[in-house]
């Protein structure tokens, strides 16, 4: 509450225009975002339509090779899709456990002085340039790698996709415990009042209480992990077949429209255009997960609303 | 619904006091572990890298003889462009998110504008830099120019601020913006007065998450004209500007081992950096967090 | 409860802090110091003077920033013309590197003054260009040979023949093995390693030896990154790998470079090893390649642009070599220079590569 006489601010009454006004100014805000996105649905599908005109979309879904810079061009995109799903799964399961454990640990064990430094750290991670992990990858994790998988590729889908792990920790680690944190001390005391253990309390109380911070940090994760791009385009490699083998070499659809987009290939090709169909795709793809999870989080927010 | 003896129970669980140590030593290794493999990576990159930093480093110009080259314009390249991506995403993402949670729970609207900011969440960087070039530098006509590049990461980033401060805003209970209201404050000031005060802390996390993940950013900036070898800093918001990512992904491409020591350092600085602006934003964060009741 | 906080205070906060981080950059007066002449004096006193013969005196031409745009093989070239034009004092030139096909796109548009290629601009570029009304006059200003090296463990390769190595690269080739690549050669696993299938460099290689261009075989370790293939090469003992020259020499004692026979006798007997001298008199072939500049006419409105141009045509000789890179001959320089006063627009290359073609010939064969 205020320092002030309770009441006195509140009391001061804008008027009903000035209340209206700033609703619509913020209402225009969060329009941006719809505009974003149908920017990128635009520019999308405008260009990947040259890229259909050219090829018909049974090649485009139905091959298993991605070569559309050789002579003939094969363009099945399930190398891509495979690339990206197998580093992203790989991210996820160090990521998922590392950073809800982490989460559960600053938020209920660690003492204060404790928290206060070590969630900065784990933040740290988040900052570090993309390309300076990819390198990481590369130069460091790969060789190391190999001292426990020796046929380990000087480009696999493993090294990658731990060090992206790794780099995704802090969101969801930070913004569950976030929400954790802010669990009232009610509920736990309640809980403790009924005569529940800590790990009990935490796991059947204030995690499923704190679910709505949770999960939205863990969609954050995931779309964070399928659009990464230089990890994946430095340490990954290239590919033209569909590898599911974490210790060979291949290709995220992020990584190939990084490399075509940097490279030399003239644009307006069908060569050039294939990355917007790749990353009509990956837009696609990301769409329809976030609807599912969006879902969801709805039902279950239902429940939870106090 | 259960009894109370059901629910305590329930509570009581079946784990024993070993399960709880165990979990406990597991969490620890799930935040050390992770801590460690920083610590790693910022320990070669420090040894590599840590001697060749010295004042004429940071304020000398880049060049292709390794002992002369300086990262000043790459710095001030990106320390504008994280400026000014601030400016630009704070606000607009916040006001975003205080319109969601505050004035459209409930709308359908509010529904597709949710899941349109989640998926933005996921689209590769380079998509940005695309949308960037297309909008900002051609169609607005502002041509390779930092503010350029700005705008395109503050779209980059928006979606970060945005889920962050919906979280935060969601932690406020509903009381007491029930009681702000029945003591006759409209919504508006509401949010200002009692909502956004209590959600800093979550939103200043979203904002040190949006911040990092800028800076780091190259592949989008390549797009929309962030130059690879510039010998001035920006001199107002329609410069053309390089950025530090980029010198140091230049320095590790070319034949010319010696820059890779050049690499290195410029990452440390770059790190340094990154611990500056996060430290400002968490001492900020640490004054404000108080558990709730 | 917590404490109330007016939000005001902490705003305002907040933007003291942004404002201090936004203090360095807004120190315009001591940026305009820091270019040009400030490290004029530090540029100069490194081991003799790169800036053979120009006149250090003059003062920037007007016309603003050149801004200059494309391949990142030829980053290397322009970004080393660009230091010496600022140390000179001559002006400023930014190079950015949005790839051969990027760059020439904002060429075309009319966004950039100065293109870097690594490969002629191809017909549909040239067209775009024309549509916008865009001339270009196309200058080339060094040679990049490509080196195929071999782990140097692998001590029976002395040399290798055009047709062997396409036998290698070709689609669908099914050697992966040293012993099917010549009778004799030992029963050891054949590890290819090779540019990305985006990058001019592959181009090249392709066209120069399967014969087509975007023509070979998908299974082999690629990257971009020179650097990468040079550790992948010199760590796997069957490897054989192919890049630019710089990064072979940069790291020749861990590579072993193997000299090439194409076959052909007027252009060199028997197997030549790229060295400057061979790649810059043409018998190291077919895997030499030109590297190019298209500078826009409507910037040579600009006096900056056209001095830049100037400067760079005159140091390209020195820069190149010095960034490891193989100038061209003199003579070609002299015919590349003259082409430039004659600001004769339009390629050469008749959008493709042409490989085995000497600078020389083809600049003096289409009688500008």
């Amino acid at each position: 509450m205020p320092k002030a006489a309770p009441g006195s601010w509140t009391r001061q009454r804008s008027s009903s225009i000035g209340e209206r006004a700033v609703e619509l100014g913020l209402a225009g805000c969060s329009l941006v975002s719809i505009f974003v996105t149908i920017g990128i649905v635009v520019v999308l599908v405008h260009e990947a339509g040259v890229f259909f005109a050219d090829v018909p979309l049974g090649d485009f879904f139905g091959g298993t090779t991605w070569t559309p810079q050789f002579d003939p061009a094969h363009y099945g995109v399930w190398p891509l899709v495979a690339g990206t799903l197998l580093t992203s799964g790989i991210a996820m399961l160090v990521a998922l456990p590392f950073g809800l454990l982490a989460a559960i640990y600053l938020s209920e064990y660690a003492a204060p002085r404790t928290r206060r430094m070590l969630k900065p750290a784990l933040e740290l991670l988040a900052g570090i340039p993309t390309i300076v992990y990819g390198f990481f990858a590369l130069t460091v994790v790969t060789p190391a790698l190999k001292n426990v998988f020796p046929e380990l590729g000087i480009f696999n889908a493993l090294s990658p996709g731990i060090v992206m792990g790794v780099m995704i920790i802090p969101m969801i680690s930070s913004l569950s415990e976030d929400a954790i944190y802010a669990v009232p001390d009610s509920l736990r005391e309640a809980a403790y009042g009924l005569g529940s253990g800590k790990l009990p309390a935490i796991i059947r109380v204030i995690v499923p209480s704190a679910w709505s911070g949770i999960a939205a940090s863990i969609t954050l994760a995931i779309s964070r992990a399928i659009g990464e791009t230089m990890i994946l385009a430095i340490a990954a490699g290239q590919s033209t077949e569909m590898r599911l083998d974490p210790r060979e070499q291949t290709e995220t659809m992020t990584g190939y429209i990084v490399r075509i987009a940097k490279g030399d290939v003239p644009t307006g090709t069908v060569s050039y255009n294939s990355i917007f169909a790749v990353g009509l795709l990956l837009f696609t793809m990301t769409l329809v997960m976030n609807v599912i999870s969006y879902r969801l989080s709805r039902k279950l927010r239902a429940r939870n609303r106090t | 619904m259960k009894g109370s003896e059901d629910v305590a129970a329930w509570l009581r669980g079946r784990q024993g006091v070993w399960t709880e140590r165990v979990f406990v030593w597991v969490a620890r290794f799930a935040v050390f572990a992770p801590l460690a493999m920083l610590a790693w990576l910022l320990g070669n990159v420090f040894i590599d890298g840590a001697s060749r930093i010295d004042w004429d480093f940071i304020t000398g110009l880049p060049s292709r003889h390794a002992h002369k080259a300086g990262i000043y314009p790459a710095l001030m390249g990106s320390l504008w462009l994280i400026t000014l991506t601030a400016v630009i995403a704070l606000p607009l993402g916040v006001a975003t998110a205080v319109y969601l949670e505050e004035y459209g729970r409930t709308s359908r609207l509010a529904g597709i504008i949710e899941v349109a900011i989640a998926n933005l969440a996921g689209v590769p960087s380079i998509i940005y830099g695309m949308l960037g070039l297309g909008v900002f530098v051609r169609f607005a006509g502002l041509g390779p120019s930092v503010i350029a590049g700005a705008l395109t990461l503050a779209l980059l980033v928006l979606p970060i601020v945005i889920m962050a401060t919906r979280e935060a805003l969601r932690t406020v209970r509903d009381s007491l913006r029930e009681a702000a209201l029945a003591l006759g404050a409209t919504r508006w000031r509401t949010t200002w007065h009692v909502v956004l005060p209590m959600s800093i802390p979550g939103i200043l996390t979203g904002a040190i998450l949006a911040v990092s993940r800028a800076i780091g950013e190259t592949a989008p900036l390549v797009l929309v004209g962030a130059v690879a070898a510039i010998r001035f800093a920006p001199d107002g918001v329609d410069s053309p500007y390089g950025a530090l990512p980029m010198q140091i992904y230049k320095w590790t491409s070319v034949p010319n081992k010696d820059l890779r020591t050049n690499a290195a350092a410029a990452i440390v600085v770059l790190v340094i950096v990154l611990l500056l602006l996060n430290s400002v934003a968490i001492w900020l964060r640490n004054r404000y967090q108080k558990r709730a009741y | 409860m917590p404490e109330a906080m007016q939000p005001s205070r902490h705003v305002g906060l907040a933007l003291l802090v942004l404002a201090t981080a936004a203090a360095p950059a807004c120190s315009k007066k001591k940026d305009e110091g820091k270019t040009g002449t400030d490290t004029g004096d530090k540029g100069s006193d490194t081991k003799g003077s790169d800036t053979k013969g120009s006149d250090k005196k003059a003062g920037p031409a007007s016309g603003g920033v050149v801004k200059v745009d494309g391949s990142s093989t030829v980053l290397l070239i322009s970004e080393a013309v660009a230091e010496e034009f600022d140390n000179a004092g001559m002006g400023q030139a930014t190079v950015a590197e949005s790839g051969t096909g990027g760059g020439l796109q904002k060429f075309c548009r009319g966004e950039i003054d100065v293109a870097n290629a690594s490969r002629p601009i191809k017909s549909t570029e040239a067209e775009a260009c024309k549509a916008a009304g865009i001339e270009f006059i196309e200058l080339p200003i060094a040679y990049d040979g490509l080196a195929v090296v071999v782990n140097p463990g692998l001590d029976f390769v002395e040399h290798l023949t055009v047709d062997e190595l396409k036998k290698m690269w070709e689609p669908d080739s099914k050697i992966n093995n040293w012993k099917q690549v010549r009778e004799g050669f030992p029963d050891k696993e054949l590890h290819l390693y090779g540019a990305g299938t985006d990058s001019g460099t592959y181009d090249y290689f392709t066209q120069a030896i399967v014969g087509k261009e975007h023509s070979s075989r998908g299974n082999y370790t690629a990257s971009e990154d020179d650097n990468v293939l040079v550790e992948g090469v010199a760590g796997d003992a069957g490897a054989l790998g192919f890049f630019g020259y710089a990064y072979y020499i940069a790291n020749k004692d861990a590579l072993k470079v193997v000299p090439i026979d194409d076959g052909k006798d007027d252009t060199g007997k028997g197997p030549i090893l790229p060295t400057i001298e061979t790649v810059s008199n043409g018998t190291y072939q077919p895997l030499s390649r030109p590297l190019f500049i298209y500078v826009s006419v409507k910037s040579l409105e600009r006096g900056s642009v056209k001095s830049f141009v100037d400067f760079y045509l005159e140091q390209a000789a020195a820069l190149s070599e010095e960034v490891k890179y193989i100038p061209l001959p003199a003579a070609a320089y002299d015919l590349v220079k003259k082409r430039f006063e004659a600001r004769t627009v339009g390629s050469a290359f008749a959008g493709g590569s042409q490989v085995g073609v000497t600078i020389e010939k083809l600049l003096a064969s289409e009688g500008k």
